[in-house]
């Protein structure tokens, strides 16, 4: 007998009022003509705000939903206002590359609010089904955008690709899902909790069910060695939605993966440690060297985000330590925002240097910016900077953060590997700077309001709030979760 | 209420520098006009301040130390950015920023004229920047409840002398071409650095002997008891050698002529007024140190009698207008010194207040006149005369190079002509003399009625300068303003303007009844400075008759020779002074300073060059850098350069680091080959790891 409670409407309301909104826009879009789509911006901005504003008026909730199936807290607001925020920033830089490639089509921005719903699902999920179905709602939609440039053969590819590694990926997740159930007869996680620091049977069981599921996680978060997706799927995609993806699956992705390991796996962290480990060294190098080799900005960039996996799973590893969860929960929430405004400002440049049939993506088109667009290329050095981890950039601060976790729970040979491969990766990030201010060249840049509204606004706040850090981070270190 | 006020002490000197950041932002825009009032009102809202402060200490005569910044703190030793207030410090206050405001807005009219000027907004805004900065750098110096912020303003006010100085550096005092200025200023900043020198060992010594720099802890009662006789000694003398460079002082003086070089509000507001008292305020301060040894004294006081008469007799035989003031200057300085000396604090104050408003007056009015004689020889546009103005420029050039504007000899007669300049310069002449009533006079007395008292020789050189002082003030006054125009040019002069004679007026009325502040019988100066310096230091000077009637006849049968020789008939500028004929190679020695600068030059300065030639050419170039550097150094370091460059950086070093770039880029190329773009690569990728990651689960 399942009891209906009024109040967990009310508890779910943001993401209610975002589904419904989506839905009624996939309707609007029938009778909005193809020259009208601004209209649509409008509205999916409108839902998004709205969205927001509800999210942020959540704040301080601490209460489950749907019997435990969702959990309401302060890390749950936290995430929502992070993932809201990223995606108006997305929208804005969206418009004029849609309609300036032809791709002006009302799906897109009803497919982005679904992806943003499912997000939002992960980031309160408390119950291994509700992260299955999030991270599928997360999922498909963003399969669909990535094949969106379609009848280009690299977009549907790309779109393809993704699907079909994805639904591999999925698999996983599922059967890690089965197993854990299989081992304790749960799936909520704060049951699973209970259940593990009981004791279970069969440990084996639940030990590779937590592995399967980091599996199916890492798929999206593009962790190595499953991140091989990522550069095909990056460059293929429109840049817009490679934007997107870029900073949301990977916060949805990281959402899941905080709220699972801590909530239910302390049990068996210390067994899980190695694999983590071993994980976030794997993405590092694999995606600070590969990145040396690349030519094309997209799949630089692609490369540079799996890096950047890596240095957030860095801080993942010692999370069962004593003390220490709190720590990891500030320290990857702090560097999922540094990652995101650096990336968004630098991927906004991108789209501003970017024409048609992927022309204008070579490395070498960035030369002469800094003679050019002088503002253009400082700001562009400011993302770079924050992505190597130079002061004053908010990047060093993230990064000095995560490594200290690393210290604290005492992988130290982790935080050798992290830091040499930032050496390596000041290589590649540095090479973009010399060739924008040192090469000449004739870039084209097509700027527009919101896409140089969207760059300043990220570079200053790169190198602003890198001197309100400690504040930030202490901001980060509150949203704790529910049953802690 | 009260304590309110004495916080604003630190406004002294932050008001100036707003006014010259305001100046150096926007004085390119406000004009001239704008420049000055800006550089004007920064110097008198100071003044306003400083009266604030006076009225503050009304109430509370122990005044207040304004804690500011924290500055130095090492262990035991703490040195803060502290303002003092006490009625020492406000004295000087309100003389500086008074006189300082005067001056400013006088200055702002005489700039305008200044041949040299020639209409360069830069060099007016460059102008009052620098007296802005002096201002501050003065507050500061006044104001430091501690040595080495006392320091700080000591050398801030030696380099804002320095640029003012050589503020026309590119030009001779008389507007041609040529290097004059700048060496003068650059005397000016050696002659203090070796005063400087004594004054930073003073401060090192002091710190030895007591452990710190602040005057509470130095100057405090009782505190010189633990410190053995023959250290203070040493402090107050290395002091009195930083004296005698800032204060002009045998035998460190010979800039301070040479100054002259600067603007005349310059040397107005820092060679006669403010900064060259700076050494009579540091001893003053310093009452207790000074007084705690007997031979300090004696050392300060004969330095001070000596200079002054020394001084005084090269006043005599100067043609220079402007020289005579400035070896008056020094020779009035030395009576201060002389009276700090003898242990007469207050009327070693006493007197540098009166001396500022009178010695102010005269020289403000000498440039009053030099401009008036300056516009009758060339009339400035505006004058009417002259329409080319380029030929102008011309006959200017020409004039300048037989044409002295400040030589006596080329005026004469400018009574009538300039007839304001003339009273309030005649005011200030009877009040350097000592006349009666004037302010100078009950100064004056006041360091002869103490020096009657303590010690007769000094008593004697200090009479016998005061004699002098009269005589070639009398001669002066003759010589510009008396008898017939000797030149075309004085018979042309112009009265100045009134921003230049408006200041002159204010301080002619000071220089009458300046004397007030101290007059004898109530003696309110004594007492306001008793309340800092205490009262072991400080008495009040009974007025002597005796000593009072001899000066003052000697001063007028001092003006009466001076009217015998200059005054009775006329004087012919091409004739050798009449006074030459009467003194002989005397007048020679005295015309000619003495051949100070010519004995410095051969025993100091040449043997100096010549050493440092020596070490430049011969040590440093033939010796150090051609045989042992290109030789020695220069081959070994090649050998070793050499070595660390090629087998060891580019093998060694180059090779790891070569290496890792290229372990790097060849892995990348290999891992980028695994990128094959084809999914089912991809999947097996995934599912290898899946197996790596169970497999280590499963068989841990």
């Amino acid at each position: 007998m399942i009891e209906f409670n009024p109040l967990d409407l009310l508890n779910t309301l943001p993401i209610l009022v975002l589904v419904s909104w989506a839905c009624a826009l996939l309707m609007v879009n029938v009778f909005v003509p193809r020259q009208g789509k601004g209209l649509m911006v409008l509205l999916t901005a409108l839902g998004l705000a709205v969205t927001l504003i509800l999210s942020i008026f959540q704040a301080g909730t601490q209460t489950e939903a749907f019997k435990g199936m969702l959990a309401i807290d302060d890390f749950t607001v936290y995430m929502n206002v992070f993932i809201l925020a990223s995606s108006l920033v997305a929208l804005a830089i969206s418009h004029d590359y849609m309609q300036r490639m032809g791709l002006a089509r009302g799906e897109y921005y009803v497919l982005m609010l679904f992806s943003v719903a499912g997000m939002m699902l992960m980031a309160s999920a408390a119950d291994l089904i509700v992260v299955f179905l999030a991270l599928e709602l997360l999922s498909i939609p963003l399969y669909v955008l990535s094949a969106f440039a379609r009848p280009q053969v690299e977009s549907e590819e790309a779109g393809l690709k993704y699907f079909l590694l994805g639904a591999f990926a999925s698999g996983f997740l599922v059967y890690g899902i089965a197993l854990v159930y299989g081992a304790t007869g749960q799936t909520n996680l704060i049951q699973i909790f209970a259940a593990a620091e009981a004791g279970v049977e069969t440990p084996a069981f639940l030990l590779v069910g937590a592995g399967l599921i980091l599996v199916g996680l890492g798929f999206k978060v593009a962790a190595a060695p499953f991140h091989m997706w990522t550069p095909d799927v990056y460059q293929g995609a429109p840049t817009t939605v490679t934007a997107f993806m870029a900073v949301g699956a990977k916060a949805g992705g990281f959402a899941a993966l905080l709220r699972v390991f801590i909530a239910a796996f302390p049990a068996i962290s210390v067994d899980l440690a190695p694999v983590l480990a071993a994980v976030a060294a794997a993405t590092l190098v694999i995606g600070n060297v590969v990145a040396v080799a690349q030519s094309n900005i997209k799949r630089l960039f692609a490369y540079s985000s799996i890096s950047h996996a890596g240095f957030i799973l860095m801080a993942f590893v010692a999370f069962g330590q004593d003390g220490l969860f709190e720590d990891t929960i500030a320290s990857v929430l702090f560097y999922l925002v540094t990652f995101a405004i650096a990336s968004f400002g630098s991927w906004a440049i991108v789209i501003m240097l970017e024409r048609k049939e992927g022309r204008g993506l070579d490395l070498q088109d960035y030369a002469g910016l800094g003679r050019k667009y002088p503002a253009l290329a400082l700001a562009m050095a400011v993302f770079m900077f924050s992505f190597t981890g130079v002061p004053p950039t908010l990047g060093f601060a993230a990064k000095l953060f995560v490594f200290r976790v690393v210290i604290e729970g005492g992988y130290y040979w982790l935080a050798i590997v992290g830091v040499v491969t930032s050496v390596v990766s000041a290589y590649y990030y540095l090479r973009l700077i010399i060739i924008m201010y040192m090469q000449d060249g004739d870039p084209q840049v097509r700027g527009e309001t919101w896409l140089n509204l969207a760059t300043a606004a990220t570079a200053v706040a790169t190198v602003l709030l890198f001197f309100f850090s400690t504040p930030l981070f202490e901001w980060a270190a509150e949203a704790g979760f529910l049953w802690f | 209420m009260q304590f309110e006020l004495f916080d604003l002490a630190p406004l002294l000197v932050i008001l100036p520098v707003i006014g010259l950041l305001v100046n150096i932002l926007i004085g390119d825009r406000v004009g001239e006009r704008g420049i000055g009032w800006i550089a004007s009102l920064a110097a008198g809202l100071t003044f306003v301040v400083s009266l604030l402060l006076f009225f503050a200490l009304q109430g509370h005569h122990e005044g207040a130390t304004v804690p500011f910044l924290e500055w130095i703190r090492i262990g035991e030793f703490n040195v803060g950015w502290n303002f003092r207030v006490d009625t020492l410090s406000n004295t000087m206050m309100l003389v500086v920023s008074g006189v300082g405001t005067l001056i400013h807005i006088y200055a702002a009219g005489y700039m305008h004229y200044d041949v040299r000027y020639k209409g360069d907004p830069h060099s007016y805004k460059r102008f009052f920047i620098y007296l802005n900065l002096f201002i501050a750098a003065m507050m500061i110096l006044v104001s430091a409840d501690n040595y080495l912020m006392l320091f700080v303003g000591w050398e801030g006010v030696g380099l804002c002398s320095f640029l003012l100085i050589g503020f026309w550096f590119t030009k001779n005092p008389d507007g041609t071409d040529g290097h004059s200025n700048s060496n003068a200023a650059k005397k000016a900043f050696i002659a203090n650095r070796v005063g400087d020198f004594g004054f930073l060992m003073g401060m090192f010594t002091m710190f030895w002997a007591f452990g710190s720099l602040n005057f509470g802890d130095v100057l405090g009662h009782g505190a010189v008891e633990h410190v053995s006789e023959g250290t203070i000694l040493a402090i107050t003398l290395f002091f009195l050698l930083g004296v005698a460079g800032k204060s002009a002082q045998i035998p460190l003086y010979v800039w301070l002529p040479d100054a002259m070089a600067g603007p005349t509000p310059v040397s107005a507001l820092i060679h006669a007024a403010t900064m060259v008292t700076a050494g009579v305020y540091l001893v003053a301060r310093s009452a207790p140190l000074f007084h705690a040894s007997h031979t300090a004294e004696l050392f300060v006081m004969f330095t001070g009698a000596g200079t002054a008469l020394f001084a005084a007799t090269i006043a005599v035989a100067q043609n220079d207008i402007k020289k005579v003031l400035a070896y008056s200057t020094v020779s009035q300085l030395g009576f201060m010194v002389a009276a700090v000396g003898m242990g007469a604090f207050v009327a070693g104050m006493f007197h540098l207040v009166t001396h500022a408003f009178f010695k102010a007056l005269l020289f403000l009015g000498s440039g009053s006149v030099i401009l008036a004689v300056e516009r009758g020889h060339h009339p400035l546009e505006g004058d009417g005369g002259h329409d080319d103005h380029h030929e102008d420029e011309h006959h200017d050039d020409d004039h300048h190079e037989v044409f002295d504007p400040q030589d006596m000899r080329n005026m004469g007669g400018l009574r009538k002509i300039i007839p304001t300049t003339y009273r309030v310069y005649l005011i200030g002449s009877l009040a350097l003399a000592g006349i009666p009533i004037f302010a100078g006079f009950f100064s004056k007395d006041e360091i002869l009625a103490d020096a009657f008292l303590e010690s007769q020789p000094v008593y004697w050189i200090l009479t016998v300068a005061a004699f002098l002082t009269a005589f070639y003030m009398g001669r002066q006054v003759l010589m510009v303003f008396f008898g017939k125009p000797r030149t075309h040019a004085a018979e042309e002069a112009k009265e100045s303007p009134p921003s230049m004679t408006i200041p002159l007026m204010i301080l002619a009325f000071l220089s009458i009844f300046g004397g007030l502040i101290n007059i004898p019988v109530i003696h309110p100066l004594t007492d306001w400075i008793e309340h800092t310096l205490g009262h072991d230091l400080v008495h009040a000077t009974k007025f002597n008759w005796q000593v009072a009637i001899v000066s003052t006849l000697l001063a007028l049968i001092a003006i009466g020779i001076s009217w015998l020789i200059y005054g009775r008939k006329e004087i012919d500028a091409s004739q050798p002074d009449p006074l030459q004929r009467a003194l002989g190679p005397i007048f020679i020695g005295m015309r000619n300073k003495w051949y100070v600068d010519e004995i410095y030059g051969f025993l100091i300065i040449r043997p100096y060059e010549r050493l440092s030639s020596f070490l430049a050419h011969q040590v440093d170039w033939t010796f150090w850098h051609d045989w042992f550097h290109d030789s020695g150094i220069a081959a070994g370091f090649r050998g070793l350069a050499n070595f660390l460059a090629n087998p060891v950086d580019l093998g060694v070093i180059d090779g790891i680091a070569n290496g890792l770039a290229r372990a790097t880029k060849g892995s990348a190329s290999a891992l980028r080959l695994l990128q094959t773009g084809f999914v089912r690569n991809y999947a097996l990728m995934v599912f290898l790891g899946v197996v790596a990651i169970l497999s280590f689960l499963i068989f841990r």
